[in-house]
């Protein structure tokens, strides 16, 4: 996706990817956020982003120059991070297994969910609907066309 | 099902963030670069989900929600600036977005 | 082992799906015939019984043009993209108490999920084209399918308080024990439904994207041949799986009508009710073999008895399962009764196709964002009253909706009397 000239290729294949990642939550036994993955992520952020690569006229932009002028920089740096999460990862190897305890998360993932999101964190279930309403607001402001 | 050791997950995970890295650091299409932030975003919920899971609480997976509502928010409102910017401007490439610049 | 079932299930799912959705189309043009004073098509097989045998055929037989400066990846890409969502929600949709390939714990958002998916086909494909009015329309449509998704999703969700799960077994099993049909104690809920699932699946009178007076047909203006069948067959199928959702969460799914209404047969251990899928596929039979004698031409003759064989087939097993033990009659009995009521409700889509024009655009959107999103909010919050109601004064299933569906009518009347001034101004400003 990182390196596609065509714009709406790349969105297809981010498209993809976050249907895989939806596919890793459901192989770790989290099928709530499977679906809110599909709804939310695909249904609709990669829905709105498509909107906006069609709605903007790319044609000029695909001919230029994709990658800019500190890339060797950049990946430089990417590749110091990876190399950093890598070692951590790699410190702790022996720690993670399955637990044996499989078996009882799964039939009620989606209760459990919905119990801890609306007792527990209630405050920020209460502010992340602010922040989106805010959100539509200013999105609206912003996609307005100044008319005079 | 084999289950699969939690490491690999890890690793996909990573993988998916320094891509995502990459491409917000490399590329000149604004679009492209809100992009790789979502796949950035999506790492962060690879892991999260994986240590929900091995702990077995489900606390992990309902930050994972509300990251993935604000990523919904974030994206609404960078696209709306892109698009504002786009009909002042005809670019989307960000060198050439140099208004406020010296 | 466990996986011979539903692989089953589905292979007979992708088998009979295009068929189906053929047969749909000669229903929908011998329905507006009648609706028009006219018979429809008669010549393609007796009465029009061949007639999609004879379409499917000339679209395989069609030239594949693919426009110049298409891009052909996405343009390959788009209708594959339409056709697998629409076939893939029917692995959640429980057609009878056993005819179902996957019963998940969130069978009715994953079917939700997928549709909202089935959004790409088209965007994908308006884009793809490379023509300005393939993509307006594109546009459009994907537009009008996010706003009633939303609006029909929220009509579920007042169902979905009651019912308690999100598993299509469950929520008809809990009609089932509430003895009502959540389509008459929560109508508001089936009103929202049903005009967002007119909407999302593109039908009149939602089919600005797609008529064919208006951008001559949208997305699928520059496909021709079997990729416009493949859209085509995603657009009825998706008509189906919207069909099968409003059966089983507000019509009873697989639930016989009168339920509780066990008079028998005298002389029997038979119900009438049961005994009625029979009755009425034998009377089908039965007229169909009165009608051979009066075709024109002997091979009309022979495809109606053919008909009539098949309908005193249907008629056989229906009957026959009677005697089975109970599983099995429960589940073709079932099987019958949710495709007629999906039937039913399709028949309804064709009535209000053929009944109402078309809403132009700006009024499109203003229905659903200004008319159906707070109703539905309402709603809900009206059936969590009423789950209090229920739970707090211990108020019966029917009774608890009463206050629900009156706040609603009110709150309703408020909105449709807010809006009238507003639809028509703009026309007067010469907009």
């Amino acid at each position: 996706m990182v390196t596609r000239r065509n714009i709406v290729h790349g969105a297809v294949f981010l498209i993809t990817t976050l249907l895989s990642t939806a596919g890793i939550f459901l192989l770790l036994e989290a099928e709530f956020l499977f679906i809110v993955q599909v709804i939310l992520y695909v249904g609709g952020i990669m829905v709105l982003f498509v909107f906006v690569i069609m709605l903007v006229n790319l044609d000029v932009s695909m001919r230029q120059v994709q990658f800019n002028r500190q890339w060797f920089v950049a990946g430089a740096l990417a590749l110091v991070l990876a190399a950093q999460f890598l070692f951590a990862i790699w410190a702790g190897r022996g720690a993670l297994r399955l637990p044996a305890m499989a078996a009882e998360i799964s039939p009620k993932n989606t209760e459990a969910v919905a119990d801890a999101l609306f007792s527990h964190y209630m405050l920020p279930f209460e502010i992340a609907s602010i922040l989106l309403l805010v959100a539509m607001i200013g999105a609206v402001v912003m996609a307005k066309r100044r008319v005079g | 099902m084999i289950p699969v050791d939690y490491d690999y997950y890890l690793f996909l995970s990573l993988a998916l963030f320094v891509i995502g890295v990459i491409g917000v650091l490399t590329r000149r299409n604004v679009i492209i670069m809100l992009m790789s932030i979502e796949l950035i975003l999506n790492a962060v919920n690879i892991n999260l989900m994986v240590f929900s899971r091995m702990w077995g609480s489900v606390d992990g997976q309902v930050f994972a929600i509300f990251i993935i509502t604000d990523a919904a928010a974030e994206a609404a409102v960078g696209l709306g600036i892109i698009l504002a910017f786009f009909h002042n401007r005809e670019t989307v490439l960000a060198d050439e977005m140099d208004i406020m610049k010296w | 082992m466990p996986f011979v079932l539903p692989v089953l299930y589905a292979v007979v799912i992708v088998a009979v799906l295009p068929l189906l959705a053929g047969y749909i189309v000669l229903m929908e043009r011998k329905v507006m015939a009648d609706m028009q004073a006219r018979l429809g098509p008669m010549r393609v097989g007796p009465h029009g019984l061949l007639q999609p045998i004879a379409d499917a055929v000339k679209l395989l037989l069609k030239e594949d043009i693919i426009p110049d400066k298409a891009d052909r990846l996405m343009f390959w890409f788009a209708p594959l993209v339409s056709v697998t969502m629409a076939l893939l929600a029917y692995s959640a949709l429980a057609i009878g108490p056993v005819f179902q390939i996957a019963d998940l714990n969130i069978g009715l958002l994953f079917i939700l999920a997928i549709s909202s998916l089935g959004i790409y086909g088209i965007v994908l494909g308006g884009w793809a084209s490379n023509s300005h009015y393939s993509l307006l329309g594109a546009l459009r449509s994907a537009a009008q399918l996010v706003s009633y998704e939303t609006a029909a999703g929220l009509g579920l969700i007042s169902v979905l308080l009651l019912a308690g799960s999100l598993s299509m077994k469950d929520i008809v099993q809990a009609q089932s024990d509430q003895g009502v049909w959540f389509g008459f104690s929560v109508p508001f809920g089936f009103f929202i439904y049903l005009v967002g699932s007119i909407a999302e699946t593109n039908r009149a009178p939602f089919d600005l994207p797609e008529a064919e007076s208006e951008l001559v047909a949208g997305y699928m203006t520059e496909y021709s041949g079997f990729r416009w069948s493949l859209y085509f067959l995603a657009e009825y199928a998706n008509m189906v799986v919207v069909a099968g959702i409003a059966t089983t969460l507000f019509l009873g799914g697989w639930l016989r009508p009168g339920a509780r209404y066990h008079e028998h047969i005298p002389g029997t251990g038979v119900e009438w009710l049961d005994a009625l899928p029979a009755l009425l596929t034998l009377g089908v039979a039965l007229y169909s073999l009165s009608l051979a004698p009066k075709q024109p031409v002997k091979i009309q003759k022979i495809v109606m008895v053919l008909v009539a064989l098949l309908c005193l087939g249907v008629a056989g097993v229906l009957g026959g399962s009677l005697f089975a033990p109970p599983a099995v009659m429960q589940g073709i009995h079932g099987a019958f009764w949710f495709m007629a009521k999906v039937f039913a409700y399709i028949y309804a889509f064709l009535w209000i196709r053929f009944t109402f024009p078309r809403y132009r655009f700006d009024q499109l959107m203003r229905l659903g964002w200004r008319f159906l999103i707070p109703l539905a909010l309402v709603n809900v919050i009206g059936v969590g009253v009423a789950i209090v109601l229920r739970q707090q004064f211990a108020w019966g299933p029917i009774v608890s909706l009463i206050p629900t569906t009156l706040g609603t009518l009110g709150v309703a009347m408020l909105l449709a009397k807010d809006d009238a001034p507003t639809a028509t101004a703009h026309l007067v400003d010469g907009e």
